[in-house]
């Protein structure tokens, strides 16, 4: 795997890479090299098991963080390839000729994240939501909560605790407040 | 009949039938649900007796809860014991089971589905997120409240109700049908422009018609 | 619109002299001509194996065109997740998948403890073990009842689910819960096994042998079952790359991945899994290697229970779980369900609740472009059969 990375760093501008597990690496590229480093990983390097391709949504720093999550069955080991796009017009070079099954995962990320795939078939229709008007609402500024109260009756009744107060209200009444250890190791 | 009589009732139907294309317009029929009143004691005692005794449900798993209908269709609970079947169209149902939450996609379905049954036609529904949510209380794309889009006979609480909680709540199911107070279909007649009202706010492409059974 | 004069994958190539005209390479589907018929399975048709609906044009009783249609399941389990802190998410994560939740519940609580650094005690990881191989059992059985009754045969169904209702009550002893179990939890497991489950659950491997056996002989030595299922549905080893295919469904066509072995989790690494493979790629292959498949985890739930430690912590040393916090990073960890690769994909972004979590379902590409590439040009009531053998479980697609 290290001599992978090397490779890599002499392909492609690396603007990270972390080691999670021994099967388990991430790597970071840039927008515009992306298409071109899957490419190459699947043709070359033999990681042709496309697992997931998702997105995260950093909106702290106004980006959308994709992955794309390769394997290689005869190293076992799984490859992640990060990018970053910008959150407001967020737009991707589609991966539907690389794997048949990509433009799934781009459908629907048009619709829960809002983030456009040109060119990617079918990526216009709709995925699971049906008649949805509101912004994408996988998006972290979408307030399901609200959306729920406003769209659908609540039954009178239903109380919400935090989990927290609830059992120092409940649990730790009697007691000094807690280190924060609940259990020990037997 | 002249050619006025005839132009009313195509104007009756464009109204019932508006949204759809110009050629799916005649598929529909256009004639609201209306109430049925009971006959005399007797008659209809005996009618409730018959039909407590033969619920035929439809065979639409509308969410998680169906996995344990598997259980109870199948030879360790054995519902057909009961009198119970299932049925794969509505329209030879009489029973509904809405087996736990409801996504927006799926409440079309399900209306549609429940105008299409045939009175006398019972709802149960299962699983505490047809009660207020369950643990989707706050999501976009479930239901809180399955009454307020369908009426609802018996509730059976849990996540999920066991298969014995399931006989349990049949047996309430025909207790209350042989009690003569299952009125979901009189009340869906009556509360009708209630109902559509409601569904209509949640379902957002409303490509279908108003009555359509 | 696929490819219908040329169709590479099916077996069966049907006589196109009369219709759908094909132009340039593409079939001339027409509604208006009254040649087709446009048709939905699903999502209340019985023999779909969850809430799913097939769109369909066919031609006499011929399928021309497929597409899936899903969504009727989606409850926004990532969004919700997202707003609860990580202990709250166990609740949630096993409904995901409700044949099978044991495998949600270890991939969340694996990424957790990933994430955080924990290192789970040596007893809890059997008990994991066990858990997950009862429960790829439970899903099996029911399964094949699912295979017999999209072909019409009713009683081994009847079987097979009956007989999965002994491994729920398994799970109720050890558990507490009959089909959503919420065994594991980060750190460790919840409780020890009950006394007596060992001689219990030795008891049942006996007696499901023994159905195992009676379905052999009426369910795959069957000549209607063989005629119908053999070269239905034939996966050839290039789609297997091209479509992300995993699971029973990629191992029917010679490709070597069962996470159990090529990543070993909690304890397979010093189990005896062997890969079954097969090479023929059809719908009756795929039975066949499920088929081997339980046999394989009822060899291997006897052999966690003959290692089970008497004696071991449950627990790692964990942090107050209500106010838990998790430090930044990423990771993704997967476990092979019954359908295939299960994988969840988690991100922390340093505060009590989760930024993301994904998970990825073996069904997702089974489901929706593979069903489209394989119902086409096969007759209507074969479809049934068709989406039971690749095993799509609807509520792990749109979670």
């Amino acid at each position: 795997m290290e001599q992978l990375i090397k490779k890599l760093k002499g392909m492609v501008h690396l603007r990270a890479y972390r080691k999670q597990r021994d099967d388990l690496h991430f790597i970071m590229v840039d927008k515009p090299q992306l298409e071109m480093i899957l490419a190459h990983l699947k043709n070359n390097e033999g990681f042709t098991h496309l697992a997931f391709l998702q997105a995260v949504d950093l909106i702290e720093d106004g980006k959308f963080q994709l992955t794309y999550m390769l394997y290689n069955y005869s190293t076992s080991v799984n490859l992640g390839v990060n990018v970053l796009i910008d959150r407001d017009d967020a737009e991707m070079n589609s991966i539907h000729k690389l794997w048949a099954h990509g433009w799934q995962y781009q459908r629907e990320l048009h619709e829960l994240y809002g983030i456009d795939f040109p060119g990617s078939p079918r990526v216009e229709e709709s995925f699971v939501l049906e008649g949805w008007e509101e912004m994408p609402p996988m998006r972290r500024d979408f307030d399901t909560l609200e959306y729920s109260d406003k769209t659908f009756y609540q039954r009178p009744g239903r109380s919400t605790n935090d989990p927290a107060e609830y059992m120092k209200e409940k649990m730790y009444k009697n007691y000094p407040p807690s280190p924060g250890i609940r259990r020990d190791d037997e | 009949m002249n050619k006025k009589h005839i132009n009313e009732i195509e104007d009756q139907m464009k109204l019932a039938n508006e949204g759809l294309p110009e050629k799916e317009r005649g598929l529909f029929a256009d004639a609201r649900p209306t109430t049925v009143d009971a006959f005399n004691k007797y008659y209809e005692g005996f009618l409730n007796w018959a039909r407590s005794r033969s619920l035929w449900m439809l065979a639409f798993g509308t969410g998680c809860g169906a996995t344990e209908l598997r259980p109870l269709m199948t030879s360790r609970y054995d519902m057909s014991r009961y009198g119970i079947a299932p049925r794969p169209t509505p329209r030879q149902a009489s029973v509904f089971i809405i087996g736990g939450y409801a996504s927006i996609k799926t409440i079309k379905r399900i209306v549609r589905s429940y105008e299409q049954m045939q009175g006398p036609k019972y709802v149960i529904a299962l699983g505490s997120c047809t009660i207020n949510g369950g643990m989707y209380f706050d999501s976009y794309n479930t239901i809180n409240r399955l009454d307020y889009y369908i009426p609802v006979d018996v509730y059976i609480a849990g996540c999920m109700p066991r298969p014995e909680a399931l006989i349990a709540g049949f047996n309430r199911l025909k207790e209350k049908i042989r009690a003569g107070e299952c009125e979901g279909m009189n009340e869906y007649a009556e509360k009708f422009d209630w109902f559509k009202k409601n569904q209509k706010q949640i379902i957002k492409n409303w490509n279908m018609p108003d009555y359509n059974w | 619109m696929s490819n219908l004069s040329k169709n590479k994958y099916s077996g069966y190539d049907a006589d196109r002299s009369k219709y759908p005209e094909m132009e340039n390479g593409k079939a001339v589907i027409d509604l208006d001509s009254h040649k087709f018929t446009k048709i939905w399975q699903g999502p209340q048709h019985p023999g779909v194996t969850g809430n799913m609906s097939v769109e369909l044009i066919i031609n006499g009783d011929e399928i021309v065109w497929a597409k899936t249609h899903v969504g009727y399941l989606h409850r926004a389990f990532e969004k919700l997740m997202e707003r609860r802190k990580y202990i709250q998410c166990f609740p949630l994560v096993c409904r995901i998948c409700v044949p099978e939740p044991d495998t949600n519940e270890y991939c969340v609580s694996a990424a957790m403890e990933d994430l955080a650094g924990i290192t789970v005690p040596e007893k809890a990881q059997w008990l994991r073990t066990l858990n997950l191989e009862m429960s790829r059992i439970a899903s099996y059985l029911m399964w094949i009842g699912g295979q017999a009754g999209s072909l019409g045969m009713g009683a081994i169904g009847q079987w097979t689910v009956g007989m999965r209702d002994f491994w729920l009550d398994l799970f109720e002893e050890m558990t507490g819960g009959r089909v959503y179990h919420m065994y594991m939890i980060p750190g460790g497991v919840r409780k020890d096994l009950p006394d007596g489950f060992k001689d219990q659950a030795r008891d049942l491997i006996v007696r499901t042998r023994k159905l195992l056996g009676d379905v052999e002989n009426t369910f795959l030595s069957n000549a209607i079952v063989k005629s119908r299922l053999q070269g239905l549905g034939i996966i050839t080893p290039e789609m297997v790359d091209e479509y992300g295919i995993v699971g029973p469904n990629a191992r029917a066509t010679g490709r070597e991945y069962d996470i159990r072995i090529n990543n070993p989790y909690v304890k397979y690494s010093e189990l005896d899994v062997k890969m079954i493979t097969s090479s023929v790629g059809d719908a009756y292959a795929r039975a066949e290697l499920r088929y081997k498949d339980m046999h394989q985890s009822l060899d291997l739930v006897s052999a966690i229970l003959d290692r089970i430690p008497e004696e071991g912590a449950l627990q790692a040393k964990m942090p107050n779980l209500v106010n838990w916090k998790i430090p930044p990073g990423q990771t993704y960890v997967k476990a092979e369900s019954t359908r295939g690769e299960h994988g969840f994909y988690m991100v922390s972004d340093g505060t009590g609740k989760p930024r993301r979590v994904f998970a990825r379902g073996a069904s997702y590409t089974h489901a929706i472009s593979v069903l489209e590439e394989l119902a086409v040009n096969i007759s209507l009531s074969d479809l049934a059969a068709l989406m039971v053998s690749l095993h799509t479980c609807p509520p792990e697609i749109e979670r």
